[in-house]
């Protein structure tokens, strides 16, 4: 902190962008050289483990750094999934009067589908300030419940929700906010047009690490930190706990609608009130529990360890809950901060600061 | 400026059913040390934490410089220069020093100023430098204690609340304590002292109130009150 030359503005700035145009490149090298080489089912893995380490990450944000404990993240996957949802399939209806994916590598119909995935993720940062507002207030479980209870709503409402329009012509003749209860119910919202590929994945977590990390070693991720180690002082400091607990809970949703966008577009998956509801989230808080509450590497970690791990043990699928409820029982007795604690990967191999991860 | 800097009034707190503070008056000047000694459960920790905006109160008026702040959000009072170390201490245990320091200037942006108070205050507690990248959880009592207030100057408070500074320290750390806050209040804090030491306290202080059950029964010079015959008594283990 003393007195030092700073760096000049052309380093900071290529320093701020350095690690997009990183992303960018392995994302496209896992597109373009990679997944062909490995075949559609490794491309497939790598695509489920990509999403769900956006979902480990942005929860983390919530359950690692700030302390608190959401468990209905699957919720606000579902928000930002069935609007990203919507806009790419009724948007191709009434664009291009057909719901099949449209135009090539960053085509029209990729570019429907960014903007799909920008308006879950700002839906689902929507329904995060809804949700976190009220109960972000209070200290404690309250959040736990809450949360739990936005996800089990949402469930049933999706549940009764009208069927998918299958024509063009019924799209052009049902008014605009209408086609909002057309989501296919309890059978899942089918026909959403397959733009998931490892390239937006691959962006979408280059985003998601960047903004974390950035988070964490900044002031404002300094705060999160603080609120998770002792609220109170943390009041004491003059750190507005229940709007930094807020901003952090918003960002969690955001990422949260982001990768359920993703999921919407993706190969082999439906989307269905189902497949998101309290076991969705559960999964996921194993993950952060499991890499280590505040540790940004843990929990994309455990995240892709816990993909893979089910195809392994494919045989073994049914009892897949029993092993991870025992996992996360040896976990808790035997490392309760979790593989990594607060700490990162790359502290493992750099002189340990005492500062972190005890 | 006419007036004490700080100005509490009829101020009157509850937990539930039950009132733990039961309308107080108390004047902080600028420039002075004030002590508010008593014993366990008169309601000391109470008056400081509704002074800093951490408990509401149920009836009474706080002014500080003249402005109501009763009714403000903690991070308001801190940014208006109220700031409280916590008792027991109250820093971040999993964070390193320095990172707890960069905490207490929060509310600020003006990093020349943060940067200058950083060092008057580790040129103060000379003892942190050397552990600034140790995490504070292993940090010795009184080595947290003094974090707990070189972090609380780094808000750049105008008035410094100090919530039993002695507590559970060797003697020989408690005085150092004590001789530092006198050192702080020197350099133009005034401060707002709670303790269960009143021997240490009232011989640092200008002023000294005593609160028995959520009363304050005894106002005074510190130095008159040391020699009182009651306060000698009850606090300071006079025959």
């Amino acid at each position: 902190m003393e007195a030092r030359p700073g760096p000049s503005a052309a380093v900071t700035a290529l320093r701020g962008v350095l690690p997009f145009l990183v992303g960018a490149f392995a994302s496209l090298l896992l597109h373009f050289v990679v997944a062909p080489a490995s075949g559609p089912f490794a491309t497939k893995l790598v695509m489920d483990a990509g999403i769900n380490v956006i979902l480990a990450v942005s929860l983390n944000l919530v359950n690692g750094f700030t302390g608190q404990f959401s468990i209905g993240h699957a919720g606000f996957m579902a928000v930002g999934g069935y609007t990203a949802g919507l806009v790419t399939y009724y948007g191709s209806m009434l664009l291009w009067g057909s719901p099949a994916a449209h135009g090539g590598f960053l085509g029209g119909g990729e570019l429907l589908f960014l903007a799909a995935c920008l308006a879950g993720a700002a839906v689902a940062a929507l329904a995060g300030l809804l949700v976190g507002l009220p109960s972000l207030r209070l200290r404690g479980d309250y959040l736990a419940i809450v949360t739990l209870g936005f996800g089990e709503i949402l469930r049933v409402l999706l549940q009764r929700t009208g069927d998918v329009l299958p024509t063009a012509a019924e799209v052009r003749r049902t008014p605009l906010p209408e086609l909002a209860t057309h989501v296919g119910g309890a059978l899942g919202f089918t026909g959403i047009p397959f733009y998931t590929s490892p390239f937006w994945v691959g962006i979408f977590v280059t985003v998601m690490l960047v903004v974390a990390y950035r988070l964490k070693s900044g002031s404002h991720g300094r705060s999160f930190l603080a609120i998770r180690e002792d609220e109170v002082a943390a009041e004491a400091m003059g750190i507005p706990t229940t709007r930094v607990k807020v901003t952090a809970f918003v960002l969690s949703a955001l990422f949260a609608g982001l990768a359920g966008g993703l999921f919407a577009h993706l190969v082999g998956t439906t989307l269905n009130p189902r497949e998101l509801g309290f076991q969705k989230s559960f999964d996921v808080v194993i993950m952060v529990v499991l890499g280590g509450m505040g540790s940004i590497s843990g929990a994309a970690i455990a995240a892709v360890i816990l993909t893979l791990l089910p195809e392994l043990l494919r045989s073994f699928s049914e009892y897949r809950m029993i092993l991870y409820a025992a996992l996360l029982v040896v976990v808790m007795i035997v490392r309760p901060q979790g593989l990594l604690g607060l700490g990162e990967i790359w502290d493992v191999w750099r002189p340990r600061r005492k500062g972190t991860g005890r | 400026m006419n007036g004490p800097l700080l100005s509490v009034r009829g101020l009157t707190v509850r937990y539930g059913a039950i009132e733990a503070l039961h309308g107080i008056d108390l004047d902080v000047p600028e420039g002075r040390i004030v002590t508010l000694i008593g014993s366990n459960g008169a309601g000391k920790t109470t008056t400081l934490r509704t002074i800093s905006g951490l408990l509401r109160a149920s009836a009474g008026s706080v002014a500080f410089a003249g402005e109501e702040i009763g009714e403000l959000a903690p991070h308001e009072i801190v940014k208006r220069g109220v700031v409280q170390a916590p008792e027991g201490r109250g820093i971040f245990p999993n964070m390193s020093v320095d990172e707890n320091l960069a905490l207490g200037a929060f509310t600020r942006s003006d990093s020349a100023g943060i940067a200058a108070d950083r060092e008057r205050s580790l040129a103060l507690f000379p003892r942190l430098r050397e552990r600034l990248s140790q995490s504070a959880g292993t940090l010795s009592g009184g080595e947290q204690q003094m974090l707990a207030i070189a972090r609380a100057l780094l808000a750049r408070p105008r008035l410094l609340l100090l919530d039993e500074p002695s507590l559970g320290l060797a003697p020989q750390v408690v005085a150092t304590i004590f001789r530092i806050v006198r050192e702080i209040n020197a350099a133009g804090t005034t401060i707002l002292l709670v303790e269960q030491n009143a021997r240490m306290a009232l011989s640092v202080s200008h002023v000294g109130c005593v609160l028995e059950v959520g009363r304050i029964v005894l106002r005074d010079e510190a130095s008159a009150l040391a020699k009182s015959d009651s306060v000698r008594r009850a606090y300071l283990g006079g025959e």
